[in-house]
């Protein structure tokens, strides 16, 4: 691949690039940053990588260390407020799917989505897994992707936002609960079909 | 006995740290009984794999 190539690519990632930074850090100056580092420091190397796949994977790695850094570095200057709104809303949804003794309801018992590794090829999946992402209280979605897409250990997410272990705990269950009802109302669409 | 709800939040936090002993024996023992929470639990494990994706995924068509 030449040189021309990679700048064209590192070109049409960029916008994907700081869409992510810019959820994870919250801060448009700080997002333009990491993402201009990540671009440079892969520039120097793009040319051991062959095809789109390999470059992007390697890309969206650099960037995940330079927000861990960049959040490191940040410390505890991040506020999340007690609950909120939408995460209160987002706790009824979860509730409603129990009976008043805390078992699932009939209709709303999880049941096996199949084989839910075939939508991972599928471009319309993550347009729905985006949009679900998006849909999640602001500071609920932060937790999620601070675990999930930058693999902070939670103790480490605790330190950083400064709550306790086990409201860590509570958000992140809430995150979870929150995509899994999204994605089975939005993509897999098993809810209420007969048991079996 | 564990309730669901108390189940899918064992479930959750299995992700993010080591359960107990008696947590892991707790959980063990509700899911033999409980299909809806076995199914709960595949579907965290596949948000997991998926999030991992979620970077890299496939946003265009590619050979």
């Amino acid at each position: 691949m030449s040189e021309q190539a990679h700048d064209q690519l590192l070109a049409e990632f960029r916008p994907q690039m700081l869409k992510f930074a810019r959820l994870q850090l919250q801060d448009g100056a700080a997002a333009e940053d990491v993402v201009h580092d990540a671009i440079s420091a892969a520039l120097e190397g793009a040319s051991r990588f062959n095809g789109r796949s390999a470059l992007k994977t390697w890309i969206f790695a650099i960037l995940r260390h330079k927000i861990v850094d960049a959040l490191r570095e940040r410390g505890r200057t991040v506020h999340i407020s007690s609950l909120e709104k939408d995460e209160a809303d987002l706790d009824e949804a979860f509730d409603a799917l129990f009976t008043a003794s805390a078992h699932w309801h009939p209709l709303s018992r999880p049941r096996a989505w199949g084989n839910p590794e075939e939508a991972l090829e599928q471009r319309q999946f993550w347009q729905v897994f985006e949009t679900c992402l998006e849909l999640l209280p602001a500071n609920t979605a932060r937790v999620f992707m601070m675990r999930e897409f930058l693999g902070f250990e939670t103790p480490e997410i605790c330190r950083n936002l400064d709550i306790s272990t086990s409201n860590c705990h509570v958000i992140l269950h809430r995150a979870r609960a929150g995509l899994r009802l999204c994605l089975e109302r939005g993509w897999f669409n098993t809810e209420g079909s007969p048991a079996c | 006995m564990l309730t669901c709800k108390e189940a899918t939040h064992l479930i959750s936090e299995a992700l993010d740290r080591p359960l107990s002993w008696p947590e892991r024996l707790r959980l063990r023992t509700h899911l033999a009984f409980c299909s809806g929470c076995q199914a709960f639990r595949r579907q965290l494990d596949f948000l997991r794999s998926a999030s991992r994706r979620f970077l890299t995924r496939r946003d265009e068509d590619e050979p």
